[in-house]
């Protein structure tokens, strides 16, 4: 078996520190996560409604957010803004304010999906029930929509996990930055540890994700 | 374009307009309708019998004239017209049952959350229901497992729970197989029996003849001919009426041959 280096992480507490890593990672997404999915439910609602004001600034606000690479928008929160507005950001407070804007964005976006995609059709049969327009939306419209979006959000969360990986650039020391310190420490000592720890936080972004996947595939067997 | 209302029970439309831009949909109805009566709509497609229904249920806006239930008017931007509604039962041609409800919650839905019923109460008269269309083992399926006729009764029942006041069905076998066509219908027969009031879309004449106590033909958003269906099957009197019925007979094509 050829040497892969993997002794490195039972050196000292390597392993411990890219499981610190692996968490400041996940918490920095699952903040972002756990903002973003209401504030985007709200404002895929809001999208569904008439006002062409409030589309017209959600539109601009989610091709900007779409066009803007997660990178750029890192650096634009981290350095720009800090410099210009003279206020003061850790790496990690700026990571989680793009991931909110970037999450608020693409669920938003997901939830009118969702909404316009549930026939014309419910409405009216709700209506016709006696329904208010609150009562339909919550116990017609939304659990469809819910339903609709389970797959996506999931997907969405998924992918901002993995996009953590970015924040390493704005200096915060997330799972994959530990990665790199502890395999410059060794760089004489064990040569071939890059590839052992990589497998390794390879490993740790699977067990991360792997889990919320099956949810996803559960609750759409169960929801059908 | 004034309403004119007369009792409790006695719904009554007088001229009401509704118009698509500019393009006139419904034009001077002038229509009563009584406690118990059955009233099938007939008439080509696009005439505007649907959208009549639908304006009486105000899913629709009416540009002119006034609907009138029980002295209330009817409109969407009235207020209280959740509860008008209420009154009001509507059947759709695609059922529109709740798919991530099962049967018994599609039928509960409204009667507990709108009418604040006991679950007990709202339960048991949904049984009963479902008995008398032929579905109570159905009752805890989802919409997906039903076949369309069955969806269709459950839709009726749906509408029923909620003790509405008049029951407007929008073409309810049209997108129905043939031998689904008929449960649906001895359903709505049955309805009438127990002395309903109903507005009807139908194209099935044999049905309208058999359940109507009055027919009302409409064409271009006009009504243009109106009587019992004895009256309207066997002698229309307007032109257009007897166009419109000989769409329905054929001529046997190979009586020569014999």
């Amino acid at each position: 078996m050829p040497d892969l280096g993997l002794e490195v992480l039972l050196k000292g507490s390597n392993m411990l520190r890219l499981l610190q890593g692996l968490w400041v990672a996940l918490r920095i997404s699952l903040i972002a996560v756990v903002i973003s999915i209401p504030s985007g439910l709200l404002f895929g609602v809001l999208m569904t409604r008439k006002n062409v004001v409030l589309k017209a600034i959600f539109r601009v606000y989610l091709e900007f957010i779409r066009i803007m690479p997660q990178l750029v928008l890192l650096f634009l929160f981290y350095f720009s803004t800090t410099r210009t507005f003279g206020w003061n950001l850790s790496g990690e407070t700026a990571s989680i304010i793009v991931f909110v804007l970037w999450g608020t964005a693409e669920m938003s976006d997901l939830v009118r999906g969702a909404l316009i995609s549930i026939p014309k059709h419910q409405y009216e049969s709700s209506a016709a029930l006696g329904l208010t327009k609150m009562q339909t939306y919550l116990y017609v419209i939304i659990p469809q929509a819910v339903r609709r979006l389970i797959p996506l959000s999931i997907n969405l969360i998924t992918r901002m996990i993995k996009t953590t990986s970015l924040i390493l650039m704005i200096g915060v020391v997330e799972v994959l930055k530990v990665a790199q310190q502890i395999i410059e420490a060794n760089r004489m000592s064990s040569p071939n540890a890059a590839f052992g720890i990589y497998l390794t936080v390879f490993l740790l972004y699977f067990i991360a994700c792997w889990p919320i996947s099956m949810l996803a595939k559960y609750l759409e067997r169960k929801w059908r | 374009m004034e309403v004119i209302f007369l009792g409790t029970d006695i719904v009554i439309y007088r001229t009401f307009e509704k118009s698509y831009d500019d393009n006139l949909i419904l034009d001077d109805i002038d229509l009563e309708v009584h406690q118990g009566e059955v009233i099938v709509l007939v008439g080509p497609s696009g005439c505007g019998k649907s959208t009549m229904l639908r304006c009486i249920n105000a899913l629709e806006p009416i540009q002119g004239g006034e609907i009138k239930l029980n002295g209330e008017k009817i409109d969407p931007k009235n207020k209280n017209i959740a509860e008008l509604r209420q009154k009001i039962g509507m059947v759709f041609q695609s059922y529109e049952l709740f798919p991530h409800l099962t049967v018994l919650d599609n039928i509960l839905l409204a009667p507990m959350k709108v009418q604040k019923r006991k679950k007990e109460e709202a339960e048991k008269e949904a049984m009963a229901l479902l008995e008398r269309v032929g579905l109570a083992e159905k009752a805890k399926s989802y919409p997906r497992q039903l076949s369309g006729g069955q969806k269709q009764r459950v839709a009726i029942v749906r509408a029923l729970c909620m003790h509405p006041e008049i029951l407007l069905f929008d073409e309810v076998t049209a997108a129905l197989d043939p031998e689904m066509v008929r449960e649906v219908l001895d359903v709505m027969l049955d309805l009438a029996s127990q002395g309903r009031t109903m507005m009807i879309v139908t194209h099935e004449m044999q049905f309208a003849k058999a359940v109507a106590d009055r027919v009302i033909f409409l064409n271009g958003g006009k009504i243009v001919e109106e009587g019992t269906p004895e009256e309207f099957f066997e002698h229309p009197k307007t032109d257009r009426a007897k166009q419109f019925l000989n769409t329905f007979e054929f001529h046997e094509a190979k009586t020569h041959v014999k």
